[in-house]
């Protein structure tokens, strides 16, 4: 096998964070090559530089022998280099072919040529698709092959799969396989990226691995089993970053989830939560871990599921009900959903419980509410000019800490927090760790979504583990590795090929319409 | 008064002086002065008592309005009905203090106006329909309903019953015009809304970030509702004031009167993004475009032209304010 498309020693980093350190990666003609490695480890980060969408600050490439840089997408586009996005690029509301041709449409459209090449494209595929439907009613998997089919309406040498199976049925994924089958006997390059071990097993020739932005190591699946793999997938690097509260007592159950739905993103989680425990909510990112903290919340509104705080039913149809019920919420977004950046860490202190700040003709109690906030800033080792600053002057991790005030302020029963330590410097994150232990400590229950699983298991009392919007497992301390949070993850569940497939027309010779 | 004095941080690298930063918050301010200064060269009339007491009174409407408008930009919606509403309030309160007298009149127009407010507040909060649309409709609607209420006639009263109402429109306190007095309360109660109370600053977070406030268990539709209403009535309480000042009811009063309102906001710096804006600049974007009406007319620039004047000067009231992204790069 020649090689097709060359990197070496590429190098990025994004305002002072290294995302790429010198990563080697090569393909060949008639290879499908799996990239595998974390969340964050760089996967998407390379490809991104392999399609000219972000430039690298050293490195070279090489394609078909010839030393080039990649100036914009555009550039690799016309070489040949395809990649597919997991968000997929399409216009809604033009119609396949349409989509298909998106780069070279003609000033003045000639319909039947147009869907006549559509077509074309789509037969080479073994596809069959009304070309003239909107692109936007198409169920997901069938835009996905519009996507490909796009990239194969050129010529193309090397197409990138950014996990595109991660919301395709096992059955709509099969036909993905078949197709790539087509593609790499005709000899085009193949970069698949996917958590899903069984298939990448099944279909890829070689498998390279990434962590923190560097290369581990290149291997096959013939010369390595998915427990070698996902052990080049973890590092090592444990840290005594995790103060344990001296004593922890667990009490009753506080929250209890019962059977919690909303379409494929939450399909049936139960939990429950103690009073004084710190259960983690592991998983890869999109495994329905945030959409199940919104439905508890009451942010989404949910198919089905009943919650129980303190043993007793609750209707909770929104943030409000939530928090008057007592449960608080630390969003994965901090700078939309979490803080109100313009305003000052005292508004944003106070805003989940006005009551005890206001008087009975609605007025602000300015000294309270000040002498509040500036108690509590002390309590938070808040660094900051004042409860005046406006919380976009504070760096993420105090940030992070006001939007924790918030919710120390509001005293709920049940604190859940989605990625508390994201974008937060090392000092801080210990800080934060440190808080919530305390408020655990104070009787609350916590319940904590991380993608980082040094952070569960050094916070975590127990750690539940999602995949695919259900509850795959629980790892107790005694079980506590990433090999085995990566096992329940990234495994495949029967109940997935069960889950209603979506109706993508096969290479029956039927039309659709 | 009601701006939250932001300290600055001592590590954040600043000029000593920002002049994109000075614009943004004294933008207003200094547009205004500008404008009062070359107008005083421009006419000698300009700073008399008399004219200057016309400008006010003449303002007090527009201010009214805005002030509802303000609340409205605050939440990051648009209202485009005050206009209508303000005929609707015309129209209303001279029927109405014509059968029931002046104050229950005027109770009636400003229920009246507050509850178009209400049926539009309730489709853009709690339907979550836009604004924009929501409001255009509410404009061609309410109009219509005053035309159909005054059967698109002027609207006379009984000299008894309409005789509080005129001498309040064209009367004196101290000198100053009472519909000005009225509309200073309006602005004061606003501020002190506004500054000092738990809906002043959840509608100014809402326009923030209205999802962090959502997530932060406060009932957003009501306060968004809540927006409207009080823009409708004080629109309505504007038609009051057109009434007064002619002694007529009148269905066809306020066409356009919507962007006059929103001008004015504007030049007062707020953001139609939501989250910025306060009652002292919008006090001064309703003086500014009281003033450029006024020396266009003392200097004799043709109607037609005055038009084309206006829009121009809000143009670059506009550049001045936004033009803190030019003096950062």
């Amino acid at each position: 096998m020649s090689d097709l498309l060359t990197l070496t020693g590429i190098t990025k980093s994004f305002g002072g964070v290294k995302a790429l350190k010198g990563v080697d990666f090569s393909l060949a003609r008639g290879e499908v090559h799996a990239l595998l490695g974390e969340n964050g480890a760089g996967k998407s980060t390379l490809m991104r530089v392999v399609g000219g969408e972000i430039q690298p600050e050293a490195g070279s490439i090489t394609f078909e022998g010839r030393s080039l840089t990649l100036t914009d997408p555009k550039a690799a586009a016309d070489l040949g280099i395809a990649v597919i996005h997991q968000e997929l690029a399409l216009a809604p509301d033009l119609s396949v072919a349409e989509n298909i041709f998106m780069r070279e449409l003609p000033a003045a459209i000639a319909w039947g040529k147009l869907n006549r090449r559509a077509r074309a494209v789509l037969d080479r595929m073994g596809f069959e698709l009304d070309v003239r439907r909107r692109v936007g009613d198409l169920a997901v998997a069938q835009q996905q092959v519009v996507e490909i089919a796009k990239a194969l309406s050129r010529d193309v040498k090397v197409i990138v799969f950014d996990e595109p199976t991660a919301v395709l049925s096992s059955r709509d994924a099969q036909r993905l396989h078949d197709i790539i089958a087509v593609l790499r006997a005709s000899g085009v390059g193949i970069v698949y990226i996917s958590h899903r071990l069984e298939e990448v097993f099944k279909i890829a020739d070689r498998m390279t691995v990434m962590k923190d932005g560097a290369l581990v190591g290149v291997t096959s699946p013939q010369t390595s089993t998915i427990d070698d793999v996902i052990r080049m997938m973890v590092g090592r690097n444990l840290s005594a970053m995790f103060p344990k509260a001296a004593h922890r007592s667990i009490g009753a159950e506080v929250l209890n989830v019962e059977n919690l739905r909303r379409g494929m993103k939450v399909r049936g989680v139960s939990l429950s939560v103690r009073a004084g425990e710190i259960v983690g909510l592991g998983g890869l990112v999109g495994s329905g871990r945030t959409e199940t903290a919104r439905l508890i919340f009451g942010a989404d509104a949910k198919e089905a599921g009943e919650i129980r705080l303190h043993g007793k039913a609750v209707t909770i149809k929104s943030p409000l009900d939530a928090v008057l019920a007592g449960i608080g919420l630390v969003p994965e977004d901090r700078k939309h959903h979490g803080a109100i950046l313009d305003m000052s860490i005292r508004i944003n202190t106070t805003m989940a419980r006005l009551k005890p700040v206001v008087n009975a003709m609605g007025f602000i109690r300015r000294h309270k509410e000040r002498d509040t906030v500036t108690a509590l800033g002390q309590q938070l080792r808040l660094k900051s000019a004042g409860p005046e600053a406006p919380v976009s002057s504070l760096s993420g991790g105090n940030q992070q800490k006001v939007v924790l005030a918030k919710w120390f302020h509001a005293g709920g029963d049940v604190i859940i927090l989605d990625e508390p330590t994201r974008g937060v410097d090392v000092g801080a994150k210990t800080e934060i760790y440190g808080l919530i232990e305390e408020l655990a400590a104070a009787g609350r229950a916590i319940l904590v979504i991380s993608s980082e699983h040094q952070e569960l298991f050094g916070l975590c009392d127990r750690v539940l583990v999602m995949a695919e919007g259900e509850l795959r497992g629980t790892l107790l301390p005694d079980d506590y590795s990433e090999e085995k949070l990566l096992a329940l993850a990234m495994t495949q569940s029967v109940a997935a090929d069960h889950a209603a497939p979506l109706d993508l027309p096969a290479h029956t010779h039927q039309p659709v319409n | 008064m009601t701006q939250s004095t932001t300290v600055a941080p001592v590590a954040a690298p600043r000029r000593s002086f920002d002049a994109g930063e000075f614009f943004r918050r004294y933008g207003t301010v200094c547009i205004f002065l500008v404008l009062v200064l070359g107008a005083s060269f421009e006419s000698n009339a300009f700073l008399s008592d008399r004219n200057i007491m016309n400008v006010l009174r003449q303002i007090s409407g527009t201010g009214i309005m805005a002030v509802g408008m303000l609340f409205v930009i605050l939440t990051g919606g648009i209202d485009l009905s005050v206009g209508s509403i303000l005929a609707l309030g015309s129209v209303v309160s001279a029927i109405a203090i014509d059968a029931h007298g002046t104050g229950a009149g005027v109770g009636i127009s400003v229920g009246a106006g507050a509850l178009c407010g209400l049926v539009t507040g309730v489709l853009v909060a709690y339907a979550g329909l836009p604004p924009f649309v929501i409001t255009l409709a509410a404009m061609t609607a309410v109009r219509g309903f005053a035309l159909i209420v005054s059967d698109g006639q002027p609207i006379m009263m009984d000299d008894d019953a309409s005789t509080v109402i005129t001498n309040f429109g064209s009367g004196f306190f101290l000198g100053i015009p009472d519909p000005v007095w009225l509309m200073a309360l309006v602005f004061v109660v606003a501020g002190v809304v506004l500054g000092f109370t738990k809906f002043g600053r959840l509608v100014k977070a809402i326009g923030s970030n209205r999802e962090a406030v959502r997530l932060s268990g406060i009932a957003v539709p009501r306060y968004v509702m809540a927006v409207y209403v009080i823009s409708g009535a004080l629109a309505a309480l504007a038609g009051v004031i057109t009434t007064s000042r002619t002694g007529v009811g009148s269905g066809v009063v306020g066409v356009g009167a919507e962007l006059n309102v929103i001008a004015a906001v504007v030049i007062g710096g707020a953001s139609l993004m939501g989250g910025k804006g306060g009652v002292i600049n919008t006090l001064l974007g309703a003086l500014v475009m009281g003033v450029i009406a006024n020396i266009m007319n003392l200097v004799g620039v043709p109607g037609y032209n005055q038009q084309v004047c206006m829009g121009a000067i809000i143009v670059i009231a506009m550049l001045l304010q936004h033009g803190s992204r030019w003096f950062k790069r």
